[in-house]
């Protein structure tokens, strides 16, 4: 292959140190994916096949549907896959929104308040608040079992927003100009020539922010009453405290084997991730966050 | 330059050397001035969070000083002095929870933090890209997975009917107790934080790394170094300042252990095992309704967790690198 190659002052690996890598990289990819594996072959095993495995199938026989069938059938794991996806794209799109404004005015030069205000965002990273007293504040503001509860208390992520900040301080000082030369405004310049050229970073963001209200269940234990739960939380209960799934966790009571459907329950939890992961792999290569993490 | 200049003005530049003209300066102060109006207009979103959400937190923190009663709300709840910090300082429990999460922080740094560094470094020695960039991909996944998906993978594979322990009790061995066994709980904590992240750990070292100059490596080649010398005298001089930075980091942070990761498992193994100082400002506050006195925590471990990292900056910079902030 063309991407194999080594260069000429480099002597020829020994087989023997070959091996050891080659053992190494193996282990490293089956450590990853044989629990995925596993908890994949399980939801799609059928009852017998699990009660005969001892609670877990590497690879089923015959493979069905049912788990997946149930829990999508309305019923709790329904309803909490849509309150999941509700949170996750709201609040990706107020969060970017917050975040775009802010790091756009902090990395113009000479904003009014620019200077306090950085230091004040910055501060914040240095002294978290603690749990008990921002609690108080979404309690006070009669936030408690409300949907905001789970989005406004992280609207703005201090990283992402150093993150995209730095990226647009990197856009030349040439276009600006240009663009105010032209008679655009502040709102012009942001939506009309630095969106536009920052679609590799807002990318990136997004999908940070995506991936953290995807997989956020803290935040609803502590606000949310059960029927408002999240997937992740549902899911917390159900496999990972073991309590029982009751009659209402599937439209027609529990009718599969708990342990197929709970591990249905994880695959559904875990499928969203694995579908945006290659769109968020593709921009570590282009040195958005490694650029972001040095500064 | 000059054509900019012409713009700006309205009006012809009369020399290239004359790089500022008399009304350009108020020009561009009313310029500036309107935009900052927008620019201070687009920053409010954001700020009223942080305003909101960060520091009218902090200010919450005086109920760390009042008997916090939820029907007085936090200004009208009685205050009681230092009552909080004194009954927490003679709380076994509480030391308990410090103990504990040390504990797990220094095994971290000892077992977790020398993984990402090694996988870094085998990743960087592979010259196939392809298979590089495959086995990078496979191993940043877990980072995104939630900690309530990594803590149920970890019951599938390591707990009583697992994947583990049907094969050991298949092949007639004795099998492990792992999940739920508070005695070996503090290590399981590191293998997961190993599982979840090491991976993604190693973009830092990788970034370090590929600074190194290639002509370096093939110096020392042409004067003989084999690749141990190499590894020594061009690789670890290259890497050292991120790997001292790194740990200095964690030891500013060591206060702090992942706060979801024992929540998920501490009713498994229990409090002695498994408290530490998030999870017993949870228990106490959220659980126990004892707001004050988890505030006074929660502080505790704020204002200590703060001057750790400002001391660690301190030590980076005194080490001539570059630390989290300037």
């Amino acid at each position: 292959m063309s991407a194999h190659v080594r260069p000429g002052w480099m002597e020829k690996p020994k087989p023997l140190t070959q091996a050891a890598k080659a053992v190494a990289l193996a282990a490293v990819v089956l450590l990853v994916c044989v629990p995925f594996l596993v908890i994949v072959s399980t939801s799609l095993a059928s009852q017998r096949e699990v009660v005969e495995g001892g609670g877990w199938v590497l690879w089923p026989q015959e493979p069905t549907l049912k788990a997946y069938q149930d829990i999508l059938d309305g019923g709790i794991v329904t309803h909490a896959l849509g309150v999941s996806a509700g949170v996750t794209v709201v609040g990706t799109l107020v969060s970017l929104a917050c975040t775009v404004t802010l790091a756009y005015a902090l990395s113009r030069p000479g904003v009014f308040g620019g200077k306090p205000v950085l230091l004040l965002v910055l501060f914040t990273f240095l002294f978290p608040p603690g749990m008990i007293p921002s609690f108080l504040v979404v309690k006070e503001l009669g936030l408690l079992d409300s949907y905001p509860s789970l989005v406004l208390p992280v609207l703005v992520n201090v990283f992402n927003l150093v993150v995209l900040r730095g990226f647009f301080q990197g856009i030349p000082e040439e276009l600006y100009e240009a663009a105010r030369l032209d008679g655009a405004g502040d709102w012009r310049v942001l939506w009309s020539v630095v969106l536009p050229l920052s679609k590799a970073a807002l990318a990136v963001v997004g999908l940070f922010y995506a991936v953290a209200y995807w997989n956020s269940w803290f935040y609803a234990s502590l606000y949310l009453e059960s029927e408002h739960w999240p997937l992740q939380q549902v899911l917390r209960t159900y496999v990972v405290a073991g309590t029982d799934l009751t009659d209402t966790a599937t439209s027609e009571g529990t009718v599969n084997a708990p342990q197929t459907v709970q591990m249905a329950v994880l695959v559904i939890a875990t499928v969203p991730i694995l579908l945006v992961y290659p769109f968020l792999q593709k921009y570590f290569t282009k040195g958005v966050l490694t650029g972001a993490i040095k500064s | 330059m000059a054509a900019v200049l012409r713009e700006r003005t309205g009006k012809e530049a009369v020399s290239p050397s004359r790089r500022r003209p008399p009304d350009a300066r108020t020009k561009r102060k009313g310029f500036h001035a309107r935009r900052s109006r927008t620019l201070f207009l687009l920053m409010l979103p954001g700020l009223g969070y942080f305003l909101v959400f960060h520091y009218g937190a902090l200010v919450g923190n005086v109920i760390a000083f009042k008997d916090y009663v939820p029907f007085d709300g936090i200004w009208g709840s009685p205050w009681v002095g230092l009552e909080n910090f004194q009954r927490m300082f003679q709380d076994t429990a509480f030391w308990d929870a410090v103990l504990n999460t040390l504990w797990i922080a220094v095994l971290q740094i000892v077992f977790y933090f020398p993984v990402p560094l090694a996988l870094a470094l085998l990743l960087h020695t592979l010259t196939w890209s392809t298979v590089r960039r495959f086995v990078q991909s496979v191993a940043y996944l877990p980072h995104f997975i939630s900690w309530v998906i990594v803590v149920a993978l970890f019951q599938q594979v390591l707990g009583d009917t697992g994947l583990v322990n049907s094969y050991l009790g298949d092949a007639g061995l004795s099998t492990v107790d792992i999940i739920g066994n508070p005695d070996a709980f503090k290590p399981l904590t590191v293998a997961q934080v190993i599982w979840k992240d090491a991976g993604w750990g190693t973009i830092i070292f990788l970034a370090a790394l590929s600074q190194v100059d290639e002509q370096q490596y093939e110096a020392s080649a042409i004067d003989g170094a084999g690749p141990w010398r190499r590894f020594w005298h061009v690789t670890l001089p290259a890497i050292r300042p991120v790997i001292v930075l790194l740990l200095i980091m964690r030891l500013g942070d060591i206060l702090s252990v992942g706060f979801e990761q024992m929540l998920l498992q501490r009713d498994a193994v229990g409090p002695e095992a498994a408290e530490i100082i998030d999870t017993f400002v949870y228990y106490q506050g959220i659980v126990g309704g004892d707001y004050g006195f988890a505030a006074a925590a929660g502080l505790f471990k704020g204002v200590i967790g703060a001057l750790l990292v400002y001391a660690a900056n301190k030590v980076a910079h005194r080490l001539g690198e570059q630390g989290v902030y300037k």
